[in-house]
This record gives structure tokens, C-alpha cells and sequence, in this order.
């Protein structure tokens, strides 16, 4: 495959990235008691059977509490993790199987951006040092063109040019997150992963790197991935959304149209406890029962049947696949109608 | 409710908590007025450093030896912050008892919940060792925790994040507080377990009488528990209300560019109005209202001259020179 050069266009149905049958296990580290016991090795099954597809130049929000491998999907996607089994598949090739030069090449086109910019900025680096660092290791201008392409990302960023001379610390959080931005955009990405890139900041300013991301999207083409526990904020800025629990994508549609009518009793769920800013649509009903499962023993069946309002016995024993069920979407649950699903009281 | 202060249960007046540190002095709380009444739920709300945490702590002067607290705190015809450490002790945990974000550090890793439940009612409590226990597990029962029986020999590490928050409660509920002081308690908590804990927190304060202040960052949290709202900014509480007034027509810049600046259903993709800037530094004077540099309703009186915390409205007040523009726009929109 070749690198991927940054172009705008229109967002198309084409999918730039699919991933599919994704699963990522973590073992779990062992005592002596259980290797004298003979017990086995104990895994936490932080994604099991991820798949999705995101579309050229969309923001897909994927959603979900934690525990729920969303972050370990963000990891795998740019191979941080290197995932146990599945495919992901990027403008046609194999992305698990790139090596040498076409792994680095995909590198450059799918960028991460982190929650903690702190933790991912060098402190010993001036901010132009750390972007002019990105654009020479990936030869993306050399020489002199170096100093005027910093300028150019700070501008992208809105940033004042003097801030190339700063240190990390010397920033807020929100002008950190812009560093951050900028550090990914230096190499000209076609995707950007962004894990949580808003959570750390004040509600006033995350306004602010969110319309960094409408803005940036908007000019540059981008594809977004955009992955957050924050419902508000997903339903705001995504076109379609991937909900997940427990290793799995629960639910996948377009936003608006699974936030007015969510089909899995979990998306319910979670819609239903997101704080309303209106005080007057108060419940004083709790949106779900019972604490999310532990990942090291998911249940079997669909994972969410014991919390579930309208659980059946096939879902103590089989695994809904993810299909549209008569539907406009896919959704995982058996329980699924063709359009509305049975009303049910949580 | 009007805020005469014979019908309040706390009343905070002119609450001053300055830290002394390297770099000088930092101004964390500067002149906050609260009240709360029996029963009733007040939310203390704000954006980080906004001194809503360290208001909550100087209540019962739980802040680290280089905080210098000035101001009353007036609980039951006294002063809290006037009262011996030994009196002071008597109040902590008996009458206002106070529940953190992370449980994790408030719990004690090497002793049983029960234990520490039981620790609770021996020291607030007259009860018997079997009452001891029968309470322990009727108050793990009250903070939905299922067969409290077994669950009193846990330990914190084998409760998840909602449990051992609910744990807490539990613990902080032994001695029946009358006012009950939660510092971001679900902000840690994934939304559906947030979800339970504030249903919980409002349960108990409808069945057990028991005021509430809850401090929180979320405007939502505050919409979907709170009576009544004290939004705080750079030290100050600059508006106080009813939260079904404050939350639709605020009558202080700063609450009514909070509540614009967050995502609302129905404008997807649209951009969000931010608040530029950054809240001021807090170890320098500030002339006039801290919020001015940011504010989109400035004018010139605003940088030179504090607003007074006056009453816009019944039973509503605002420190801001907008007051009146904010309610004629309203009045538009």
C-alpha cells in the first residue's frame, strides 16, 4: 500500500478502516500458590469479537464505562496492542501483517491522541522540538521548510507561533491538548484516533479542543475515531456511534437515530443515566441495576443479561451476534425488534 | 425559602480560606456566603480550582496547617471554626458527616467494612455489641448493598468502585447526620453506577430528613439532584438559587456561558460556544469581577469595580453587572 496523503472530501459511504472479529486478551499475572495449585493462567478479556467500520471523513464515537475494552480497541487499531485474533483492514490492506516500511507508513496515516498530553509530550522537549522532531523522523519537510511547518501546525492549532520555544508545563491543560493535536496532525494523518482527548479538561474548555476537532475534521478531511465515556459529548460531535460492553460492540448507527430510538437495553440504560442539564426531566428511578461484570469472568450469553430489564433465558446461554435484526442497524441483543423494540420500565 | 438564618442548619458567612505557599499567598476561597436547610439539598458547583472542594473542607476545618480560614460558620447557634479542636471533634461525623470522590483513601485497606462501620456507632452510638451489628447491617442494607450479612467481613479491595463508595456512605450514615457533605462523590463512577449513588444520595436525604451539599463539576449532576445551586468562580459564589431558576434563566455571565458552552442534544456538529481563557490566578488581587476578562456581557465598570452579591430575583442572587441584561434577553429569547 502506499502512504496515505491528506485530501478533504465529503463524507462518503466508502469505509476507510474495518475491523473485524477483534480480541485482545491480558494475562493476568500469577502467584506461586496458583502455579504450585496448577491453577490456570487467568485472563482478562478485554475485547472479545470487536467488529466495526468506520467511513471516510465521518467522527465515529465509540462509547461505553470502563472495562468495556474501548480504549484496548484505540491500542490495537494503531498496534500498540497487537490483538490475539481478528482483522483490521485499512483502504483495502492487511494492517495486522504491514511490516518495514508500509507499517510505518500506516503509522503516519493513523495518529493517536491521548487523554494526558502530559503524559505523552516530552518535558525535556520545547513544543517546536517535539513537532520538528515528528516532521524529520517521517521526512515529512526537511531542512529549513522544518521551522515554518511548526508555524504552520501551530496556526492549524491556534496557537500563538512563540509557543514553539515553551515546554510542555508551561501550557494548560486545553493548550496541552492543542500540542497534542498538533503532535498527531504533524505527519499529515488521514484517521485520527483520539482516546478521551477532552476528559481531563473544564467543561468551558473542552468546548474549545472540541471545536478544534469539528474545525480540523472540517478542513483537513479527517476521519475521527472518537472514543469517550461522555454521551453528551459523543452524541455532539459523532455522525455514527459504536456502543460498548464488555469486550463487544453492543450496538452501531447512526448517532441521532440511536440516541432517539437505542435498540439494546444497554444503550438504553446508559442514555437514561447520563445527567440531563434540565432540571426539569428528573427521575428518581436508577436507569440500571447491578455493577458491570468483572472482564476476568464476562457471563455467559449476552453479556449484559444480568443487569438486564427484559432478559430471556436463551440470553444466560447464547451470544447475540451483532446484525440488523430486521433494523435499520446492528444491534446485539435477541430481544431486538424489527423497528421498535418492546417498551420496558428499568 | 427565604435564607433567614434561624431556619437554616448551616449558615456560611463570609468564608475566607487563604494558603500560604512558596510562591505567596493564594486566595482559594474569598468571601463565600451559603446556607443550607434541614432536608434541603444544595449543589456547589464550579470548574477546577473554582474553591468549591475547599469551601466543603473548610466547614469542618478539615484543610492541610497552612490554610488560614477567616469568616463563620454558624451550626446550631455556633461557630464551627471558633469551637475547640475537642468540641469540633464531637460535630465531625456525629451531626455532619462528609463522604469523598476517591472512597478508596477514606477506607482503611487492613479493616472489614463491618468494622468500620462498627468503629462509626461506638464512637457516635450508644448500642450494644448485637445492636452494633444489627445496625451495621441494616445501614448496608439502606445504601443497597445485597446480603450485608456476608459483606461486613470485606475488605475495601474486594468492593468494586460503587460498592465501596456506597460503603462509605454507609459508614458516614451511622451516627444519622443531619447534614451530610459529599465531595464529587460519583466523579470517579462510571455514568450507570453514578446513576445509582446519586438516586441513593437522593433517597436517603427524602427518607432520612438529612441535608445535603454535594460539590460537583457536572451541571447535570447538579440538575438531577439538587434543590437549590451556588455556582462558584475563581474563590466566589456568583450566583445562588433555586436550580430550576439558576439552570434556565441564570442571571450571572458566568452561569449562562457554562450552561452554552455545554453539548445539548439537538445541535449536532454545531460548534460549542467556549468560554475563552482561563480562570485568573488566585495569588493576585483581582479588581473588579474575576470573571470580566472572559466575559462576553463586559463592560467598563466590571474591571474596576466587584459587583455585589445582590438579589436579582426571589430568592436569587448574582454578583454581576449583566443582572439586568442577562433577564431582558431572556425575556426575548
Amino acid at each position: 500500500m502506499s502512504g496515505t496523503i491528506l485530501k478533504s472530501g465529503p463524507v462518503a459511504d466508502a469505509p476507510i478502516m474495518t475491523v473485524d472479529g477483534l480480541v485482545k486478551t491480558f494475562p493476568l499475572g500469577r502467584s506461586l500458590a496458583d502455579v504450585l495449585g496448577g491453577r490456570p493462567v487467568r485472563a482478562v478479556q478485554a475485547l472479545s469479537g470487536v467488529s466495526l467500520t468506520v467511513r471516510k471523513g465521518e467522527t465515529l464515537g465509540v462509547v461505553g464505562e470502563s472495562g468495556c475494552g474501548k480504549s484496548t480497541l484505540a491500542r490495537c487499531l494503531v498496534r500498540l496492542h497487537e490483538p490475539d485474533a481478528g482483522a483490521v483492514r485499512f483502504e483495502g490492506a492487511d494492517v495486522l501483517g504491514l511490516q518495514g516500511y508500509a507499517r510505518r507508513a500506516y503509522n503516519r496515516s493513523v495518529q493517536m491522541v491521548f487523554q494526558d498530553p502530559y503524559g505523552s509530550l516530552n518535558p525535556r522537549l520545547s513544543v517546536g522540538d517535539a513537532l520538528a522532531e515528528a516532521l524529520t523522523v517521517h521526512r515529512i519537510v526537511e531542512g529549513g521548510a522544518v521551522r515554518e511547518r511548526v508555524g504552520e501546525l501551530l496556526d492549524l492549532v491556534h496557537l500563538p507561533r512563540d509557543a514553539a520555544d515553551r515546554y510542555p508545563h508551561e501550557f494548560s491543560g486545553g493548550q496541552r491538548q492543542r500540542v497534542g493535536i498538533a503532535r498527531a496532525l504533524a505527519v499529515e494523518p488521514s484517521v485520527i484516533i483520539a482516546d478521551e482527548p477532552v476528559s481531563a479538561l473544564d467543561v468551558s474548555v473542552q468546548a474549545q479542543v472540541v471545536n478544534l476537532f469539528l474545525e480540523l475534521q472540517e478542513r483537513l478531511g479527517l476521519t475521527l475515531i472518537f472514543i469517550t465515556h461522555d454521551l453528551r459529548l459523543v452524541r455532539h460531535i459523532s455522525h455514527r456511534i459504536a456502543v460498548m460492553y464488555l469486550g463487544k460492540v453492543v450496538e452501531t448507527g447512526d448517532t441521532e437515530a440511536v440516541f432517539t430510538a437505542p435498540r439494546h437495553p444497554y444503550t438504553r440504560a446508559l442514555i437514561a443515566a447520563v445527567p440531563q442539564v434540565d432540571p426539569h426531566q428528573r427521575s428518581a428511578r436508577e436507569a440500571v441495576r447491578g455493577e458491570l461484570p468483572s472482564p476476568i469472568a464476562p457471563p455467559p450469553g449476552c453479556p449484559f443479561h444480568p443487569r438486564c430489564p427484559i432478559a430471556e433465558p436463551q440470553c444466560r446461554t447464547v451470544v447475540p451476534a451483532l446484525v440488523p435484526r430486521g433494523g435499520p442497524w446492528p444491534v446485539a441483543c435477541h430481544l431486538a425488534g424489527p423497528a421498535d423494540a418492546p417498551e420496558f420500565i428499568a | 425559602m427565604m435564607a433567614a438564618p434561624s431556619s437554616a442548619l448551616l449558615d456560611v458567612r463570609d468564608l475566607h480560606v487563604r494558603f500560604a505557599t512558596a510562591r505567596g499567598e493564594v486566595r482559594a476561597v474569598d468571601g463565600v456566603n451559603l446556607s443550607v436547610a434541614p432536608g434541603e439539598t444544595l449543589g456547589l458547583v464550579g470548574e477546577s480550582g473554582s474553591g468549591k472542594s475547599v469551601t466543603l473542607r473548610a466547614i469542618l476545618r478539615l484543610l492541610r496547617a497552612n490554610a488560614a480560614i477567616t469568616g463563620e460558620v454558624r451550626w446550631q447557634g455556633e461557630n464551627l471554626l471558633a469551637l475547640p479542636e475537642k468540641r469540633l471533634r464531637d460535630i465531625r461525623g456525629k451531626d455532619i458527616a462528609v463522604i469523598f470522590q476517591e472512597p478508596m483513601s477514606a477506607l482503611n485497606p487492613v479493616i472489614s467494612i463491618g468494622r468500620q462501620i462498627d468503629e462509626s456507632l461506638v464512637a457516635h452510638t450508644a448500642l450494644d455489641a448485637a445492636g452494633r451489628r444489627r445496625r451495621a447491617i441494616e445501614l448496608l442494607d439502606l445504601v443497597g448493598i445485597a446480603s450485608p450479612e456476608q459483606r461486613l467481613a470485606g475488605f475495601p479491595h474486594e468492593f468494586s468502585g460503587g460498592m465501596r463508595q456506597r460503603a462509605m456512605i454507609a459508614i458516614a450514615l451511622a451516627a444519622e447526620p443531619k447534614l451530610l457533605l459529599a465531595d464529587e462523590p460519583t466523579t470517579a463512577l462510571d455514568v450507570t453506577i453514578q446513576d445509582q449513588i446519586l438516586k441513593l444520595l437522593l433517597r436517603l436525604n427524602r427518607e432520612l430528613g438529612m441535608g445535603l451539599i454535594l460539590v460537583t463539576h457536572d451541571l447535570g449532576v447538579v440538575a438531577e439532584t439538587c434543590d437549590r445551586v451556588s455556582v462558584m468562580y475563581a474563590g466566589r459564589v456568583v450566583e445562588s438559587g433555586p436550580v430550576d431558576r439558576v439552570f434556565t434563566a441564570p442571571r450571572h455571565a458566568y452561569t449562562d456561558a457554562l450552561l452554552r458552552s455545554m453539548p445539548h442534544g439537538g445541535a449536532a456538529r454545531a460548534p460549542l460556544r467556549p468560554i475563552p481563557g482561563q480562570p485568573p490566578r488566585l495569588d493576585r488581587a483581582i479588581a473588579g469581577c474575576p470573571f470580566a476578562p472572559r466575559c462576553a456581557l463586559v463592560e467598563d465598570r466590571c474591571t474596576v469595580e466587584a459587583p455585589p452579591f445582590a438579589v436579582v430575583a426571589p430568592d436569587q442572587r448574582a454578583a454581576c453587572w449583566a443582572s439586568d441584561r442577562l433577564a431582558a434577553r431572556e425575556g426575548v429569547a
